[in-house]
């Protein structure tokens, strides 16, 4: 009954995989007075950190396969995910124990942009295309690898 | 690098869809329920996505201190809890939700020169939402 569907063969599809951590962070540059930091970050500037539970959904895009009807096999995508990034970030403080956060401030767009960069490379059958990162419900970052 | 920041806020607001461009006949048969003479309202929720390099110094797109209290002063403060056809915005344009984007791009377009403005995006209901990002407008 759908032998009136002719492939073209070249259908691009989305498909988006979501996750959740929870991690710690705090917003500070060395370079700022203690006043500039308390007035450009706010509460963010407690040294001693706060948390958020983040969603992150990663989406990546590619022909469908027509043997498996798969644009990813999910179950790699899951274990990538799980490694890069959950392992990595969850229950973690993002400032202290993820090391691009070293020098650099966790913000949500920056976070975006370092799961981009850690899962990009891993992803092999389909293209990365979009990384968004909820830091809240009301707040989120996207990146899609654009310079 | 180039990212882009979504920031959601909410309000309520009663409105009313009547155009004087038509007849009661018309405006019956095009708004039906939401041409009630006596209004509705909705909790309206508003996504506003600005873009742009993320600076290397605050890590940040736009600081949201600077985002939230723009919002906060011209369309929260203005907006919630207010009968939508009573502001000059639409003195002679029906709020739809239509309008009521392109409204609050212009406004944000034109007040809020720090971050590039993508899109402004608004659920009247859960089951239904609206966006614009200024296609088609004259540069404000």
């Amino acid at each position: 009954m759908y032998s009136d569907r002719v492939s073209l063969g070249s259908e691009m599809v989305y498909l988006t995989r979501k996750a959740e951590f929870s991690a710690s962070h705090y917003y500070h540059n060395p370079e700022f007075t203690a006043e500039e930091n308390r007035r450009i970050f706010g509460k963010c500037n407690n040294p001693n950190g706060h948390g958020h539970n983040y969603t992150l959904e990663v989406t990546v895009k590619g022909e469908v396969d027509p043997r498996s009807g798969f644009v990813v096999d999910l179950k790699r995508l899951k274990e990538v995910l799980n490694r890069e990034v959950l392992e990595a970030m969850d229950h973690r403080f993002l400032n202290k124990e993820v090391p691009e956060f070293f020098n650099r401030i966790p913000t949500t767009e920056n976070l975006a942009i370092v799961i981009w960069q850690r899962l990009a490379p891993k992803l092999k059958a389909a293209q990365l295309h979009r990384v968004r990162v909820y830091e809240t419900p009301d707040l989120f970052a996207d990146f899609y690898g654009e310079a | 690098m180039k990212a882009h920041l979504t920031r959601r806020y909410t309000f309520s607001a009663s409105h009313r869809l009547h155009s004087d461009a038509m007849s009661p006949e018309e405006n019956a048969t095009t708004y039906g329920k939401c041409n009630n003479p006596h209004g509705h309202g909705h909790n309206y929720s508003l996504e506003v996505t600005v873009s742009g390099p993320v600076d290397e110094r605050t890590g940040m797109v736009c600081n949201l201190v600077d985002l939230d209290g723009f919002v906060h002063r011209e369309i929260l403060d203005r907006f919630d809890h207010q009968n939508l056809n009573s502001l000059p915005e639409f003195a002679v344009t029906v709020p739809t939700t239509e309008n009521l984007c392109m409204a609050v791009f212009d406004i944000l377009r034109r007040g809020f020169r720090r971050t590039h403005l993508e899109r402004v995006r608004f659920e009247e209901t859960m089951m239904n939402s609206f966006e614009y990002a200024g296609e088609g407008r004259r540069n404000l």
